[in-house]
């Protein structure tokens, strides 16, 4: 017979020292037991995961500031609790992003999770947060995978779903009668699903969808290809570096000024600095831009530029300083006391707080319901790039996903 | 599809080409005289952008920029190559991948440190920012056809001075035997230092003119290291002219594969299957293309003798 060796280590312990462990472990619950008063004056510790190297850093920091500042804005303290915030970098890598969210769950115990900015990072720490109980909450990424039958009631998002935002230009595109559109995304899944969601509501002609690789440099091909077919409107989505070359050579192809620029994620606070005047003109779908005429926000953009040398805020600072306040108003609501899971999963799905977009209400699956516009670069007067809300686009919107999500959640 | 939009597509390919050759140049001399692999090459030519985007923010001018970005460039491969590479020489290939592979995670996070993570822009000066029309509706950059010109100027600048000076001479006898140049009472580790400095200046050249048309960040030179290599394997690894020719082959096969493919493979196929195999061919029809000349030609096009 084999010899097991786990099982021989147990039966070598002698039934006395058994019970002497048992023992200690009943002393040690009863110790939790009496902590649990003084755990009140404890310090509400609140993890941030964000991508804070690499070419995505920007989005990362702009999260991490905006939470920050709504901290400050709180006075550091969330119902007379002092907040401990905890910032670690997934360095954009889904292993690295586990490894260091079971530090957050398991050695610093962390009462929320704040992050990620990225799906493909969501995805693989959201089951293990979810499943110690700890409340995840997104102020970016918004998977449709978690907003269906897979949504969680530990899981909000203050952003969106994913697609909405193409879902926004494909709808403007059609009301504007644009009869031709040529699609030009990158060719992986998220790309995919924004050439998908720009459909929805277009159904004029596609002239030519257009994959490219990830991290394609030169789209002078492309760009010589749209200038023959000469469509009504360009919907495309380039995040990132990607975005900054494709703007900065359509507008050196003199296209900028003839063919409308419908984009999702491609120009924003995070890339303006680089695209500049480049950028000027061209259109993104949100559910928030700088100047959305609101005191709360107005307040917020100011703040954020004075304390975060001179930067305009995009989506990612103003949803992350949401979710800031979203925790606020459940640890207000519960007075303190986070042990009481269900109270503060109630109060969270309140959502009782002012968001900086104005209207906000949490759907059956935990993500918002909201308005959305589409947005237009400009150059404000201090010589700075924002983009600016040119008109509403959906009002009350939630995504198509939360049907599936099981009642009750 | 017209004639026109095809003609325009392969100017696109020769101008994508030129940019790796400027590239791959320095790339392949180092590799070749000195038998040193740099895998920095890729972050001296994010130095060069980065260099270009301080120096026109700072000076207001794109040329002046480039006056002084350029010398910066050489300083600072200069500075590096007396600091790490140096030491490197005599060592195996494993001992430069591992040093010049930390070179580069050195110099990536050093921007950043400096720069921020943000991308930053180079805006395409005044004299150069419009654009010309080939043909009815069809507009090309005058930025590009600068860069154009400046690849095949840099090309032929190495051609005459590799094949017909003194120093290219000496250049050519290292690489074919360095001790013999060295026995010749030639200073061998000086002239490894030129041709080092030349490399880096290169590098930094093709940095500084693609930061108008390109967004500067950290990590940009990691995505072009790939191909410029590529280029110098096909081209025949310290052959200018190689790298030269390589490098237009390969910007044509990359930019009319990404247009034809799709459009060719939809007469044979429907267009919603066209449009999926077309998409996943391209990108590699590079590496097919790579893999067939060292089939054949396992030295590259133009092997340098030995």
């Amino acid at each position: 017979m084999k010899r097991i060796p786990g099982a021989t280590a147990l039966s070598g312990l002698s039934r006395a020292r058994r019970r002497a462990l048992a023992g200690l472990a009943l002393a040690g619950l009863a110790l939790a037991g009496l902590a649990a008063p003084a755990a009140a004056q404890e310090k509400v510790k609140i993890g941030l995961v964000l991508s804070l190297s690499g070419p995505a850093a920007t989005l990362g920091q702009q999260a991490r500031d905006g939470f920050n500042l709504a901290v400050k804005d709180l006075g550091g303290k969330m119902a007379g609790r002092e907040v401990e915030v905890i910032v670690i970098d997934d360095e954009l890598k889904p292993d690295v992003a586990v490894t260091k969210v079971k530090g957050l769950l398991e050695r610093d115990k962390v009462d929320f999770v704040v992050g990620p900015i990225f799906s493909n990072i969501l995805l693989a720490i959201e089951k293990p947060i979810v499943e110690s109980q700890t409340f995840l909450i997104s102020p970016n990424a918004g998977p449709s995978s978690l907003a269906g039958k897979n949504c969680s009631p530990y899981f909000f998002v203050t952003s969106y779903q994913n697609d909405q935002v193409h879902q926004v230009l494909g709808k403007v595109a059609q009301e504007r009668g644009y009869k031709r559109v040529f699609i030009l995304v990158p060719n992986y899944q998220a790309g995919k699903d924004a050439a998908a969601g720009f459909k929805i509501d277009y159904k004029g002609e596609v002239t030519e969808e257009s994959y490219v690789p990830l991290n394609t440099l030169d789209f002078q091909a492309e760009l010589s290809l749209i200038a023959q077919q000469n469509p009504d409107a360009v919907f495309t989505f380039m995040p990132g570096g990607m975005g900054v070359n494709l703007v900065k050579q359509y507008k050196q192809a003199g296209l900028a000024d003839r063919i409308p620029f419908l984009s999702a994620f491609t120009v924003d606070e995070s890339t303006l600095p680089a695209q500049q005047d480049a950028a000027v003109g061209l259109f993104g779908g949100a559910n928030w831009a700088p100047n959305l005429d609101l005191p709360q926000n107005k307040k917020f953009v100011t703040e954020y530029e004075a304390d975060y040398g001179g930067k305009v805020p995009g989506t990612y600072a103003f949803q992350a300083y949401d979710a800031g306040m979203l925790i606020d108003s459940a640890v207000r609501a519960t007075k303190g006391d986070l042990s009481n899971k269900e109270a503060v999963k109630a109060a969270l799905k309140k959502a009782d707080f002012t968001s900086l977009r104005g209207p906000f209400k949490f759907n059956t699956n935990n993500y918002p319901i909201q308005d959305f516009y589409l947005v237009k670069v400009a150059k404000r007067p201090d010589g700075k790039y924002q983009t600016e809300i040119a008109q509403k686009v959906f009002s009350n919107f939630g995504d198509q996903f939360a049907q599936y999500c099981p009642a009750g959640n | 599809m017209t004639l026109t939009l095809a003609l325009v597509q392969i100017l696109n390919g020769v101008q994508f080409g030129l940019i790796l050759f400027l590239i791959a140049a320095g790339l392949t001399i180092v590799f070749g005289v000195m038998d040193f692999i740099n895998l920095a090459h890729g972050v001296q030519y994010m130095v060069g952008a980065y260099l270009m985007a301080a120096f026109t923010a700072l000076t207001g001018s794109f040329w002046l920029g480039l006056v002084l970005a350029l010398p910066s460039a050489l300083l600072i491969g200069l500075i590096l190559e007396m600091l790490v590479f140096r030491h490197l020489y005599a060592r195996d290939h494993l001992a430069h991948v591992l040093a010049t592979f930390g070179v580069i995670i050195f110099l990536n996070q050093a921007v950043k440190l400096a720069f921020g993570a943000a991308p930053l822009s180079v805006p395409v000066p005044q004299a150069l920012a419009g654009a010309v029309t080939l043909a009815p509706g069809l507009l090309y950059p005058v930025y590009r056809l600068v860069m154009i010109g400046a690849g095949l100027l840099v090309g032929l600048l190495l051609y005459v001075t590799v094949n017909h000076t003194r120093l290219g001479m000496l250049v050519r006898a290292g690489a074919s035997n360095a001790p013999m140049v060295s026995a010749l009472g030639v200073n061998i580790r000086l002239l490894f230092t030129i041709v080092f400095g030349v490399g880096a200046m290169l590098a930094g050249f093709a940095g500084a003119m693609v930061a108008p048309i390109l967004s500067v960040e950290p990590g940009m030179g990691d995505n072009v290291l790939i191909l410029a290599f590529v280029v110098i394997v096909i081209g025949g690894i310290g052959s200018i002219r190689g790298a030269f020719i390589a490098a237009v082959l390969i910007g044509l096969t990359d930019t009319l594969g990404r247009f034809f493919a799709p459009t060719l493979l939809r007469a044979v196929l429907d267009p919603a299957a066209a449009s999926q195999t077309g998409r996943a061919l391209a990108p590699m029809l590079i590496y097919i293309l790579m893999a067939a000349v060292l089939f054949f030609r396992p030295t590259g096009l133009f092997p340098v003798r030995r």
